[in-house]
């Protein structure tokens, strides 16, 4: 690691990058969370639609970690001499 | 048996639809070659990673083609027709692999890159500084890769007896094209063959979506047919098919295998090669965040297998495989038919080549030039790599043909547990080199033996003394069934960390470390270290050694 840290900035995205990662699979990985019939929408059960929703919130979570990302690797380059 | 099947007449509309795509891709793939042109095609940096320039948009369809393989699209749906929920857990395991991805693969592109490392085992074999850990990690790779290659071929044979083509012959043609532009032509053949793969798959899933449910009845129809179907008795096992969600009983098998599969799908080498002929470090998280539009797909093209049962397709011989084909016989024109079994058929031929291409290259650079000519050139090495995959190709033919179909998915089960294996010696790596090199290398065999153990003992439900029957198996610790290859991952890692503190204790040579911490952050730009000692009479530098502005840091 960089050892650029100290800067409540960076500590504060890479806290958020950490949670944006692990939010999706923490879901997805509860099981008994979804494992039901009902709701049923447009003709889906629960089951199917809330694991297709997360495919999309799983997309979102990554698009904005990247972004996360990107400016962190920044920082760490500037920091470097 | 449906008509239309195989022994009925050939279905010529869709036929000549399906041939004139085939023939279109493979005019692609001869044309790739002067694709992007390289000055020097004959060096392993060209040939089989296409010169390690892809960027984001290149990547994104080539990724897609080579995870999201032909059997992929015949197996899920198929898991979904014959036992309901449990075959969805496709879609969390494609959400699960992207953050897992998203974090450890930028560190794997930059020190490959700053190295010139080609293959996994490259990389296990500078780190660790063991051959053996690093031929340990290429077998495991090649061999989890073979019944893949042989599986593609059956979803080949899959759309080709749906259209009424049986024998051997038409397979044998269609593979013998593929081998032939690989072999020319390299990576750039897959990459640019994945644009009109993934442009049908696209294609045939939005009319099926859409078009299908419409002729039978709506979604809400489509899971009351498959929700009365799933509870009604399986005359071979005397218990229900499955459930529209998942029983409490099966939720630890979901679960593992949706977080094993995640964890194992870039352990295996066709995945890495992709990632590796990209431009800079960042394609790939870029990728992570725009790849699960596939996982979207993935997620539909499993509900087919639901649409099948509402439509009441009963697929030949009762061979779960044929049921989305079948289906896409029964609801499409012709024509529109020819066109998604092409998908499928072209689908199946981007990934064959890459994992050709992969197993080619951890033959070349782990086996051949470590252990039979250390002083091979790059333009020896490239040859070699061509030459093997042109037996690998014809060595998933042979199995095909010569033995039964099931071996080649008995294989890619063990395959899946197997790769899984050879997660510590390369992701563990990226971040630590605490672990013992044979510490490593011990808890690798156990686990694999473990895997193989366990595995041969499931048996085939409703039939006795049968063996492979699936991937999951009892784990007493929980009361559940639970994927093989993650069991035995947990087994693995727990004696890697025992036996690294027993060999620490004894003090047994740990090896010197080819890489510094820097490496593993390194992007363009950052120089490559000079060559390796074998790559001494090289002509042609890697594209990284041309570039300036050192970051070294301190080791």
């Amino acid at each position: 690691m960089g050892g650029t840290g100290g800067d409540a900035k960076v500590w504060a995205a890479r806290a958020v990058v950490a949670v944006l990662l692990l939010v999706p699979c923490v879901a997805l990985l509860w099981v008994p969370s979804y494992t039901k019939v009902k709701p049923v929408v447009f003709g889906f059960p629960f089951f199917y639609w809330y694991q297709l929703l997360w495919v999309l919130i799983g997309a979102a979570c990554l698009a904005v970690a990247y972004v996360l990302t990107v400016w962190l690797e920044r920082q760490r380059k500037a920091a470097r001499p | 048996m449906s008509p239309g099947v195989v022994g009925a007449d050939v279905d010529r509309v869709a036929l000549v639809v399906f041939a004139a795509l085939f023939l279109v891709v493979t005019v692609i793939g001869f044309m790739a070659a002067r694709w992007r042109r390289a000055a020097d095609l004959m060096h392993l940096d060209e040939w089989g990673l296409g010169g390690r320039s892809f960027g984001t948009f290149i990547t994104w369809f080539l990724l897609g083609g080579d995870l999201y393989t032909a059997y992929t699209f015949i197996a899920v749906p198929a898991l979904v027709f014959g036992a309901g929920a449990i075959g969805f857990f496709a879609v969390p395991y494609t959400v699960i692999v992207y953050p897992i991805i998203f974090v450890f693969l930028p560190r794997l592109w930059s020190v490959s890159h700053r190295h010139g490392y080609v293959t996994p085992a490259d990389f296990v074999r500078g780190r660790w500084d063991s051959r053996a850990l690093a031929l340990a990690v290429a077998v495991t790779g090649i061999l989890a890769t073979m019944p893949y290659i042989a599986l593609q071929l059956v979803g080949i044979q899959v759309v080709l007896e749906t259209m009424g083509l049986g024998g051997d012959l038409p397979l044998i043609v269609a593979f013998a094209i593929l081998a032939a532009y690989t072999y020319s032509s390299g990576l750039r053949a897959p990459a640019l063959i994945a644009f009109v793969k993934d442009g049908l798959i696209y294609l045939v899933i939005a009319v099926a979506i859409i078009y299908i449910p419409t002729q039978i009845g709506g979604w809400g129809h489509i899971f009351a047919a498959a929700s009365k179907h799933l509870a009604s008795v399986n005359p071979k096992t005397h218990k229900p098919f499955g459930s529209l969600a998942i029983a409490p009983a099966g939720r630890w098998a979901y679960g593992s295998l949706a977080l094993g599969s995640a964890l194992a799908l870039f352990m295996y080498p066709h995945c890495v090669t992709a990632v590796l002929s990209t431009k800079d470090r960042n394609v790939v998280r870029r990728n992570a965040a725009m790849l699960p539009a596939y996982s979207l797909v993935l997620g539909l093209i499993a509900l087919l297998g639901y649409m099948a049962v509402a439509a009441g397709v009963k697929p030949a011989g009762g061979n779960a495989q044929l049921a989305v084909p079948e289906l896409f016989h029964t609801m499409f024109p012709s024509w529109f038919a020819g066109v998604a079994y092409a998908a499928v058929g072209i689908g199946a031929l981007v990934p064959a080549a890459i994992m050709a291409i992969a197993a080619a290259n951890l033959f070349t650079r782990n086996v051949y030039r470590e252990f039979i000519r250390p002083a091979a050139t790059s333009a020896e090495e490239a040859h070699v790599s061509k030459v093997v995959s042109l037996v690998v190709k014809f060595g998933a033919l042979v199995f095909v043909l010569g033995l039964d179909k099931s071996f080649a998915i008995n294989l890619q089960l063990l395959g899946g547990i197997w790769i899984l294996q050879t997660f510590p010696a390369i992701v563990f790596g990226l971040y630590t080199r605490w672990f013992h090199r044979h510490a490593l290398l011990t808890a690798w065999a156990v686990a694999m033996i473990y895997g193989t153990r366990v595995a041969y003992g499931v048996p085939v439900p409703g039939k006795l003394h049968s063996h492979f029957g699936g991937p999951t198996a009892m784990v007493g610790l929980v009361h559940s069934k639970v994927y093989i290859a993650l069991t035995a991952f947990v087994i693995n890692v727990a004696l890697a960390v025992v036996l690294t503190l027993v060999f620490r204790a004894l003090r047994l040579p740990s090896g010197t470390d080819q890489t510094v911490d820097g490496d593993y952050l390194a992007d363009v730009g950052d120089v490559a270290v000079g060559e390796l000692p074998g790559l001494a009479d090289e002509q042609a530098p890697p594209p990284a050694a041309a570039a300036t502005s050192p970051d070294r840091s301190p080791a």
